[in-house]
């Protein structure tokens, strides 16, 4: 049994002061003082207790570049996070693009008890961008989020078969890396006043916004639900915003980091701070904020993208792109946007990604009989990040001061992360 | 001396007009100046990653009127055409025995990255499409000579911006100097943002009234410039300064190059070969501002 006192506890339709009695994998009751025989009790006054965080965007480089990552430190490095559930994306070494691969990811996904990981298949064989995957024997080995990310599929045409095809799978969900690599080309920074001062080839923010505007024209033509990754532009955003008004299933994620930095924070070259989309304009960067407090922008996603330190120790335009973003998440969206908001902090960090992934055991409000996947946060609590548990530390947020920190995080009832608790 | 690796010059941004006017007085006083022993004993590094011919010869006989030894890195001919890092090819270079790195790279940050890994200072001699301070520096100095001053001139850079390191560099330090800047160019080869402030114009012939220095880039195909224009030679009639266009200039405006010219397209014969040209006063220019930079870098007084 673990008692949890004193935390402001999210339920369905208030933020109530309580204690929260969990046993088994289970919330067993909330305000009711229980016998403390042999219970593990945490005093929690000030902090947040809410669903567990849910991450639609995490690449766990298992298998192929387990130098990087593999299941069982990104699985740490997420319970350290306070997730209790992510979704891995396909472009391992080999892709998750058929239903015998899926079979073998779950396999190893299942095997790990930190939190549940949700395996992504791609929508094109390979990762290629040319033929359709295998989506049945995905869909029957239980993937739901299909996404070739790294690339947008590259033709409308194939797109829109796959959106077809996949419209008549429940719970399936398109889900695109929206780049046009015929205008990015071989960019590494966000086209704009630092790029062009530094004359750094730049990735243009209508290389996304094209993508977008495509997806949504094809999405409503077939009636599948999409969801765009990582949105980074104002442009996506007024896109996305005008596709939910004409009543469209179109959601969308943005990442801690595109939240919290934007290009000025370039100017020093820091590989560590390279990355797909990149850090945008800081124009850009108001849009994402204001979207994700309005909702257009349903989830933060964090795209953790582990690269050895020898990998990003290169120079600028030779790094691989991306960041972790797995153990600062919470952190970053308290101290930049919603450290005010608990529910809404909530919802976008759990509640909306768990309904868009479709995870029915994740992202509710804490009620008796509850599924007992719960963090508990202290959205005060500043802490400078220094190393991470991920086997990675490419962190754009190392040595900066955050404000909120995961506590611990407890999933099916089990405490699987605690080293926040002083 | 503090960290050796910062009296390089990788940048002439944020540089006061105290200090660069301190360094074209300094390259003044080395022009026609003889040789002297003065860095006997030291060891410089071209280390050229990127083909040159006039920078690297203006940095070598800089350093060889200054006394010290030479040791060039042809990497052609090296480790590096056999997969050796950029990284190990500066440590390498650091291990045999070096005092200055002078560098040119494709990357934006190379100069940076080998004076941290070098722990030796580092003279940028082109780095990316960022930076070429030296060129930067012998046009100031040219122009200085040819005028008397720099307070107030104005002076239209032309063509492929984008694409130019050297542009980059001017746009640094010219106004520091209390130059004014245009850009002119098509719109592909334009930066798209404008964070120096300064004017742009896609019309040529509007600005030539109006200006002392007209500074004309090469298109650079090899960074895919030609892409962003029409193949059908009218770039050379919209932008290339020709006979006609002379004309229109003010009687003592001038016509500056940083080499190398494509006579036909960015700039005529009797553009590059005339009385206002001053190309090859910008060549020779070349090697005392880079003992100039040589020698501060080595802490030499001079």
């Amino acid at each position: 049994m673990i008692v949890i006192r004193n935390a402001g506890v999210l339920r369905a339709n208030k933020i109530e002061q309580a204690t929260v009695v969990i046993e088994g994998d289970t919330i067993a009751s909330i305000g009711m003082e229980p016998a403390l025989n042999g219970a593990r009790v945490i005093d929690a006054k000030g902090s947040w207790l809410g669903p567990g965080l849910v991450d639609l965007h995490v690449h766990l480089r298992d298998p192929g570049q387990t130098w990087k990552e593999d299941v069982e430190s990104g699985a740490q490095a997420a319970a350290a996070g306070g997730f209790t559930a992510i979704v891995a994306m396909p472009n391992t070494q080999p892709p998750v693009d058929s239903g015998s691969s899926a079979v073998t990811a779950f396999e190893r996904a299942r095997a790990v008890d930190a939190l549940d990981i949700v395996v992504a298949g791609t929508l094109t064989k390979g990762r290629a961008g040319k033929e359709m995957a295998g989506f049945d024997g995905m869909y029957e080995a239980g993937v739901r989020v299909f996404s070739d990310d790294g690339d947008a599929v590259p033709e409308a045409g194939l797109l829109r078969r796959v959106m077809a095809y996949l419209r008549d799978l429940p719970g399936a969900l398109v889900a695109e890396h929206a780049e046009d690599r015929s205008i990015a080309g071989e960019g590494h920074m966000h086209e704009g006043m630092v790029s062009s001062r530094l004359g750094i080839a730049g990735l243009p923010g209508i290389a996304e916004d094209v993508i977008v505007a495509r997806d949504i024209a094809i999405a409503a033509d077939t009636g599948a639900p999409l969801h765009i990754q990582h949105v980074s532009t104002m442009r996506s955003v007024d896109l996305i915003r005008g596709a939910r008004e004409a009543g469209m299933r179109v959601t969308a994620e943005v990442t801690p980091h595109h939240l919290a930095l934007d290009e000025s924070s370039l100017d020093g070259l820091d590989p560590n701070r390279k990355m797909y989309p990149p850090l945008r304009g800081a124009d850009d960067q108001a849009a994402l904020r204001s979207a994700l407090r309005e909702g257009v922008i349903d989830a933060v996603a964090t795209d953790h993208a582990p690269h050895a330190p020898a990998e990003k120790a290169v120079p600028f335009e030779e790094a691989p792109r991306g960041v972790i973003g797995l153990e600062t998440s919470a952190a970053v969206v308290a101290s930049y946007v919603l450290g005010d908001d608990q529910t809404t902090f909530f919802d976008r960090m759990s509640v909306a990604p768990a309904r868009i992934a479709g995870l029915e055991r994740h992202g509710r409000a804490l009620e008796p009989g509850s599924p007992a996947n719960l963090v508990l946060f202290d959205p005060k609590r500043r802490w400078v990040p220094g190393s991470f548990v991920s086997k990675s530390q490419n962190s754009p947020f190392a040595g900066m001061e955050l404000t909120g920190r995961v506590l611990a995080t407890i999933h099916e009832g089990r405490i699987s992360y605690e080293g926040g608790l002083r | 001396m503090s960290d050796p690796a910062h009296n390089g010059l990788i940048s002439l941004r944020g540089m006061g007009r105290d200090r660069l006017e301190g360094l074209l007085d300094r390259a003044q006083s080395y022009v026609g100046s003889p040789v002297t022993e003065q860095l006997f004993g030291a060891t410089v590094t071209t280390a050229f990653f990127e083909p040159s011919t006039r920078t690297r010869l203006s940095f070598e006989r800089a350093a060889h009127r200054l006394g010290a030894h030479i040791m060039d890195l042809s990497p052609d001919l090296s480790s590096t055409t056999k997969g050796e890092s950029f990284k190990d090819t500066i440590l390498t270079l650091t291990a045999i025995g070096t005092d200055l790195f002078v560098i040119r790279h494709w990357l934006a940050d190379a100069c940076e990255l080998a004076a941290r890994w070098s722990g030796r200072p580092v003279i940028n001699a082109g780095a990316g499409r960022r930076e070429h301070p030296t060129q930067t520096l012998i046009d100031a100095l040219t122009l200085r000579q040819e005028f008397g001053h720099l307070d107030g001139l104005r002076m239209a850079i032309v063509g492929d911006i984008s694409n130019s390191r050297v542009a980059r560099g001017h746009l640094e330090a010219l106004p520091a100097l209390g130059m004014e800047l245009t850009l002119v160019g098509p719109t592909p080869f334009l930066p798209n943002y404008n964070p120096w402030g300064v004017k742009v114009s896609t019309d040529l012939d509007d600005e030539l009234g109006d200006t002392d220095v007209v500074y004309l880039l090469r298109i650079q195909s090899e960074r895919g410039a030609s892409a962003g224009i029409p193949a059908d030679g009218g770039y050379a009639r919209r932008y290339g300064m020709s006979e006609e266009r002379l004309s229109m200039l003010k009687p003592a405006a001038v016509i500056m190059h940083p080499g190398p010219i494509n006579r036909g397209v960015e700039i005529d014969d009797a553009a590059a070969d005339g009385e206002r040209s001053l190309i090859l006063a910008q060549v020779a220019n070349g090697v005392p501002v880079r003992m100039t930079v040589i020698s501060e870098a080595l802490g030499g007084s001079g």
